[in-house]
């Protein structure tokens, strides 16, 4: 009797839906996303191409290793492990792939700012904005990863700019919570002072807000690019070439080794953005 | 015409502020309107006018509504009824570009808290509000600077806020609030964050830079000895609403209401003031190297019918009066002791003003306050009274 209950509703074509709304948008949107598509597509390849494998690798990690010894306040830690890190990389025949993920890494991670900083500041700015926003992200971070590669397939094909889709869903988040964040928190007393003064709301946010919450909003970054590399790895799955393309083959042929090796380039790679990215930040205090 | 003019200036927190502005026209109290209509009463229909050049000390406990009031005087805080005319026209009523304008022009705020922006250095702290209006750098840099030195900051301007001491902060706020030149002075009580030496300090200061600057200034403040100091009016808040306005010695011996007289009771000068506090530095002369020709001479040249007696080493050896010093001259004796008299009414620095009062009350001479035996200071009877009107004439420096 309970059971008929809950069949008196025939299912909802959830499923059909959303598969009808993604066709719609790959129709009506393919003006928009093929350029998208050949463009960045061209771009990230020549940056990866032309330019970091155009690199000699010995030239390439001396100037990782000078940076990371300016960057930590010269001392030898991050550089020494740059140097460590990037050669056995080398050594293990993965300079390539390592180039191409770092190229999705930057290219990821870079749009995911540019989209995430300004978001987060008309979260900060508005309440209803803010009411709106919060779910959809929440949303956005819970949706397990793989899912996103569905579509992203269906409007850029396969290969690196998919990969870069489904890394921006994945990977913004933390940007734009992080950033509404730290603009909420700057002081009351700031804000008022600043209003005080006469102070026009663009001249609030780029004399008081954003410097004072820039601590805060670097950490969204750091957590964003962290997050770019691992759905990078992810968006092997539908030919995003790097590191995560050698995990991912190991594993269909169960071949622990190259899996291991591979995996343990994507740790190195991991910890040395993470140490970069946290020591600016710290340093600019 | 007056600078600053508040015409039943209110504000209600909460939703639906109209139904509470109803009950405060009923005469309802702040704690039945909350209970009523569930709106706290902000400010409650003030009005009052400042003249320029005129320091005017609002001043009520916590929960008075002050800084409320100051908020509305600058719309950092909406108001919800009345109008604030400033030379003339309602910043209530303006749009926000004439209220930006106002702002940059005419009305700076120092902060309780001091709200200097960490990440900027002195020099750019002070250069804000010039900063904001577009002016070109070499010369917001030099009003900048003026304003540091007038608050006594030149040396510092490359330093970031955090590495100053409190006192110090809160004159890089003072200076950024003088650096645009504005005519009314906001001050949210500026220097109630600051220990009690530092913020007698900066009280000289203030009156000191307003004798040069003459702004207006409105001062807000949770204490009466502060108020006193500097207010040329006093206006009292309790519960968003002003109970008394008027000079310093109109709110001491004329209070409104018991409110009022309770806050003026609170603080009572004669249970606060010391010794040391009314003292004044005393005229002596040296039993070791003067005679009773000097003494005269002394006497004479400061007014004065008697006049303590130190030795070198300013241990108080007694008095001698003018009377006996002429006699002794005329008998040509050199040595003071033996005119030297001994019935001296001496207190220590930390005796209470009340106590002092029984003892300067039956005493030919004043009173003379002593440490280890060596004179610090003398007492006269001016200065008691003085010191309980509260005129302002109390003697900080030695507290």
């Amino acid at each position: 009797m309970l059971n008929k209950m809950l069949d008196f509703i025939p299912e909802i074509p959830i499923a059909e839906g959303t598969e009808w709304f993604t066709d719609l948008l790959k129709e009506k949107f393919s003006i928009l996303f093929d350029p998208i598509k050949e463009h960045l597509g061209n771009f990230m390849e020549f940056m990866s191409e032309e330019v970091l494998m155009a690199i000699p690798p010995i030239i390439f990690i001396i100037v990782i290793a000078l940076l990371a010894f300016f960057i930590s306040g010269k001392k030898l830690g991050l550089a020494a492990f740059s140097i460590v890190g990037l050669w056995l990389i080398y050594n293990q025949g993965y300079w390539d792939h390592l180039m191409n993920t770092v190229t999705l890494v930057i290219i990821a991670s870079v749009l995911s700012v540019i989209i995430g900083v300004p978001i987060g500041i008309l979260m900060s700015k508005s309440r209803i904005a803010e009411a709106i926003i919060t779910p959809i992200l929440d949303f956005m971070q819970t949706m397990p990863a793989f899912v996103y590669l569905i579509p992203a397939v269906a409007f850029f094909g396969i290969g690196m700019v998919p990969g870069v889709f489904a890394s921006l869903i994945f990977a913004t988040p933390p940007t734009v919570r992080f950033t509404n964040l730290g603009i909420q928190q700057v002081s009351k007393e700031l804000v008022e002072a600043s209003d005080a003064f006469g102070s026009t709301g663009t001249q609030k946010l780029f004399k008081v807000e954003l410097p004072m919450a820039k601590a805060t909003i670097m950490a969204g970054i750091n957590q964003t690019v962290m997050l770019s590399l691992s759905m990078v790895v992810i968006a092997s799955m539908i030919g995003a070439p790097g590191l995560g393309r050698e995990v991912l083959s190991s594993l269909q042929r169960s071949n622990v080794g190259t899996g291991f090796v591979a995996g343990v380039g994507i740790v190195i790679l991991a910890i040395i953005i993470d140490r970069f990215t946290q020591t600016m930040n710290k340093k600019k205090d | 015409m007056p600078v600053i003019e508040a015409k039943n200036l209110s504000k209600v927190f909460g939703k639906n502020p109209k139904q509470a502005l109803k009950l405060m026209d009923k005469g309802l109290s702040k704690e039945a309107i909350l209970k009523e209509a569930g709106n706290t009463v902000g400010v409650n229909r003030a009005s009052f006018s400042v003249e320029a050049g005129e320091i005017f000390v609002i001043m009520g406990l916590s929960g008075s509504g002050k800084s409320t009031l100051v908020r509305l005087i600058n719309r950092l805080i909406e108001p919800t009824e009345g109008s604030i005319f400033i030379d003339g026209e309602d910043l209530a009523r303006m749009d926000k570009k004439s209220l930006r304008k106002t702002r940059r022009e005419k009305l700076s705020m120092v902060f309780q808290k001091f709200a200097l922006f960490p990440h900027r250095s002195i020099l750019e702290n002070a250069e804000f509000g010039l900063e904001i209006q577009n002016i070109p750098k070499e010369e917001r840099k030099e009003k900048a600077k003026k304003a540091l030195e007038m608050v006594g900051l030149g040396g510092y301007i490359q330093q970031k806020p955090g590495q100053l001491s409190g006192g110090m902060q809160q004159r890089v706020g003072l200076a950024r609030a003088l650096a645009n030149d504005p005519e009314v002075l906001l001050m949210d009580e500026a220097f109630s964050a600051l220990d009690p030496l530092i913020r007698k300090e900066m009280q000289d200061e203030l009156i000191d830079l307003q004798s040069s600057m003459q702004k207006t200034i409105i001062f807000i403040t949770h204490d009466l000895d502060e108020a006193l100091r500097l207010g040329d009016r006093i206006a009292l808040m309790k519960d968003g609403s002003i109970v008394q306005i008027g000079t310093p010695e109109e709110i001491l011996v004329n209070p409104a209401n018991d409110y009022v007289e309770k806050f003026v009771e609170d603080v009572d000068r004669s249970k606060v003031l010391t010794a040391q506090h009314i003292m004044k530095r005393p005229e002596t002369v040296n039993i070791d190297k003067h005679g009773p020709r000097v003494a005269l001479e002394r006497m004479r040249e400061e007014g004065l019918s008697s006049m303590y007696v130190v030795d070198s080493k300013r241990n108080l050896k007694g008095y001698i009066t003018a009377d006996d010093a002429s006699a002794a001259r005329k008998a040509e004796i050199s040595n003071l002791d033996e005119i030297l008299k001994n019935d001296i009414p001496r207190v220590d620095k930390e005796t209470s003003m009340n106590d002092i009062f029984n003892i300067i009350h039956d005493s030919p001479i004043p009173v003379a306050v002593v440490e280890d035996g060596k004179l610090l200071g003398i007492i006269v009877r001016g200065a008691v009274i003085a010191a309980l009107a509260g005129d302002g004439e109390v003697n900080m420096e030695n507290a």
